[in-house]
């Protein structure tokens, strides 16, 4: 029973990855693609968190943490590209 | 049979995080603008990622340490990348939506001079590929 409710709430989440993935390949500007992506890195870490919880391996959740960090640092590093160039 | 019932809770929980992030990335293809869809792709993101790991805790109680440790770093970050995100699409001239009624930054700036000429400095980039 819960297994199911887990399987419906990774499908959901997959889900939103595609529907975010249309606006990054059709947005106007780089800023929208940028806030496509950023929202894409924190979805991927529920999604990560998920699939630790089907493995159930905690390695998993580090993989997360280190997946969250990079994908604010390339926000906050595009970001100010954008802002004020190389 | 009470370890199924606090399975069935976290199971709900997990679900309504990742109906927040559908509903975010939803907003995120429909909003008029970018500016909205920072409001709305950053905070039900936020909301929805937190709902998530708190619904898998139920599953696996002993994992507390890393999923308060993830549930604080996307707390933190979030609203950084947010604010630099919103910030860099002022600056670079990003247009806001036609039912925009008040821009309170672009009037401070206005009464200001000297805050504009070193926002200007900031922005010279971009005034540059306008011309």
């Amino acid at each position: 029973m819960a297994k199911i409710l887990l399987d419906i709430a990774i499908s959901i989440t997959l889900l939103s990855l595609l529907v975010s993935l249309i606006r990054f390949i059709l947005g106007p500007e780089k800023v929208n693609r940028i806030i496509a992506f950023d929202v894409m890195s924190v979805s991927g870490i529920a999604l990560i968190a998920y699939v630790a919880a089907l493995s159930q391996r905690i390695i998993y959740m580090d993989i997360a943490l280190v997946y969250g960090i990079l994908g604010f640092i390339g926000v906050i590093i595009v970001a100010r590209y954008i802002e004020k160039g190389l | 049979m009470d370890n199924n019932w606090i399975e069935i809770t976290g199971g709900i929980l997990a679900i309504g995080g990742s109906i927040f992030l559908f509903l975010g990335s939803l907003g995120l293809l429909r909003m008029p603008d970018a500016y909205n869809r920072i409001q709305t792709g950053t905070k039900a993101s936020t909301l929805g990622t937190i709902l998530s790991l708190a619904g898998l805790f139920f599953f696996f109680p002993g994992w507390f340490g890393k999923f308060m440790i993830l549930i604080l770093f996307v707390l933190i970050t979030n609203p950084i990348s947010s604010h630099v995100l919103a910030r860099a699409a002022y600056f670079t001239g990003v247009p806001l939506t036609r039912k925009t009624t008040v821009d309170q930054l672009n009037e401070s700036l206005n009464e200001d001079p000297s805050r504009r000429a070193h926002l200007r400095k900031v922005s010279t980039n971009t005034e540059e590929d306008k011309i």
